[in-house]
């Protein structure tokens, strides 16, 4: 084994990290760039503590994250109530296999016009295109789940007298967790480059725009670094959502034997 | 207990988009405590029967009764032990298994289930294993844990299908006799398919023998008491058993497989 591989997993990651950041910062330096074009990582890094200072790049996440996890709510439980009707019948198959072959390929993102001249300029617009984007990666994961389920375990469910919503929530949601959990981790991909383009395209009028706003307003001011602090802020969120993934997976279908740890 | 009169199942077989017989004019009846054993070779349409008097299906001709009524319907008054290990609800531990059990069946309060689940741990010798996860348990533990699940709910019969089917020889024997013993002090009718000869004659008051295509009842053997696998009935009882499936089996396959 190389001396790279038996350091531990964090280490390599933030050395790696480190280097990227280390060529990045040599290359604006020395290479002598148009600081309008590229920022150097200490100046993001700058413009960042700046702007989390005056609570601008708070307020931007804030409600950034507030218009994903409505839009996500919203579409996650219509996503479960229809997959649910997919499981008892057969017409809630048919609507969920004609719906989903109607939106799943078109990006809600385009849906956002509509959007806007039904809600107006108000976060209640991008709410809805996030709850679109998000409804059928869950509803087809979860059905997908729920038809999987082994016979036996049904069966089993079955011989307690278990019915309709006990049967769904007592068994088939936990038996299909696995599945699920994917479906969810797909929308929130979907639902985060959706809220983020959403809120680019038309920023939000007021006081209430989020990251996408927040770069598109730096772009407008030609300030290179605050677009780059923006696109910084974003990767990070990403990377802290799926480590929550892999926490609730760990402490769930990974410690059932129901998926292998990865 | 359970009176069965010409009942016939017939299933829909969506790859000929046509209707399979799986079992043709069975009658036979369940008698109160006893341990009633239904052998026949793999495909003759036991488990189909078994999944019958447990409700999961109807039959399509005769009568099935079970304490008087047709079983429409499946509930935890004929509790099923299964072959696949799956049968235990993954997210929970061997424990909460039997308390989830007792809470949804029989709206047992908390207290009592989580009392009720310890005493049946104890029974069939899990105790140790109670708040391990099923992926956690070798399969002979998992069987334990399924049937302590079944017993937990007191049902009027236990409903067995192939359960030690899947484990190796040596656990298949010691369950056997802890499965003999249970039923000895509980005294609860159990109604058991298996496809294990050995297995008929040890554990089974009585052994119906089935055939295949289709399935019908060839006889049913008094198999009572035998404990003893080394004694001369016991090997009289083999030699009857596997002559009714074996043997009889070839003969009359030909001509059926030819009007076919």
């Amino acid at each position: 084994m190389s001396t790279w591989a038996r350091l531990p997993a964090v280490a390599r990651y933030a050395l790696l990290v480190a280097a990227i950041l280390a060529i990045w910062q040599a290359y604006v330096t020395l290479g002598h760039v148009q600081p309008l074009l590229v920022a150097s990582p200490l100046d993001v890094a700058g413009a960042a503590w700046a702007d989390l200072k005056d609570g601008q790049l708070e307020k931007a996440t804030y409600n950034t994250l507030i218009n994903l996890i409505l839009g996500m709510i919203v579409g996650t439980l219509i996503g479960f109530a229809l997959a649910s009707f997919a499981v008892f019948s057969r017409i809630g198959q048919d609507l969920l296999t004609v719906l989903t072959s109607i939106f799943n390929p078109l990006p809600s993102i385009a849906i956002l016009p509509l959007a806007m001249i039904w809600f107006g300029l108000q976060p209640k617009s991008i709410v809805f295109v996030v709850a679109l984007a998000t409804i059928w990666p869950v509803a087809l994961n979860t059905d997908n789940g729920f038809r999987t389920i082994s016979q036996t375990t049904q069966l089993a469910a079955r011989n307690l007298g278990l019915r309709g919503w006990r049967l769904v929530t007592g068994v088939l949601l936990p038996a299909a967790l696995p599945s699920i959990i994917t479906g969810v981790k797909a929308a929130w991909a979907f639902g985060w480059r959706t809220v983020v383009a959403a809120e680019l395209i038309f920023g939000v009028a007021g006081s209430a725009g989020g990251l996408g706003w927040y770069i598109n307003n730096a772009r407008y001011y030609l300030n290179t670094s605050n677009i780059f602090a923006g696109l910084v802020v974003i990767s990070v969120l990403g990377i802290i959502v799926e480590g929550l993934f892999g926490f609730i997976e760990r402490r769930t279908v990974v410690k059932w034997g129901m998926k292998r740890a990865a | 207990m359970v009176v069965a009169e010409d009942v016939a199942v017939d299933y829909l077989n969506p790859a000929h988009h046509g209707r399979t017989t799986a079992i043709e004019d069975a009658s036979f009846d369940v008698r109160r405590g006893e341990t009633f054993v239904i052998i026949g070779p793999s495909g003759c349409g036991k488990t189909t029967l078994l999944k019958t008097i447990a409700g999961f299906m109807r039959p399509t001709r005769g009568k099935l009764l079970v304490e008087g009524h047709p079983a429409r319907e499946p509930g935890p008054d004929r509790a099923v032990v299964f072959q696949d290990f799956d049968q235990l609800f993954a997210w929970r531990t061997v424990r909460d298994n039997v308390v989830y059990a007792l809470r949804v069946a029989r709206n047992t309060p908390v207290r009592a289930a989580r009392e009720k689940a310890d005493a049946m741990l104890a029974l069939v010798d899990i105790t140790r294993a109670a708040n391990k996860y099923p992926h956690e348990l070798s399969g002979g533990m998992k069987q334990r844990a399924a049937i302590a699940r079944a017993l937990a709910l007191e049902p009027t019969m236990l409903l067995m299908d192939e359960p030690f089917g899947a484990l190796d020889m040596i656990t298949r024997n010691q369950l056997q006799i802890e499965l003999k013993n249970i039923h000895r002090r509980t005294g609860v009718t159990i109604v058991l398919v298996t496809h294990s000869i050995q297995e008929a004659i040890y554990l089974g008051d009585r052994v119906m023998v089935m055939s295949r295509h289709p399935a019908r009842i060839r006889e049913i053997v008094d198999t009572h008491d035998q404990s003893d696998v080394e004694s001369p009935r016991f090997a009289e009882l083999t030699g009857k058993l596997r002559e009714l499936l074996v043997h009889r089996d070839q003969e009359l396959d030909v001509p059926e497989e030819a009007v076919l």
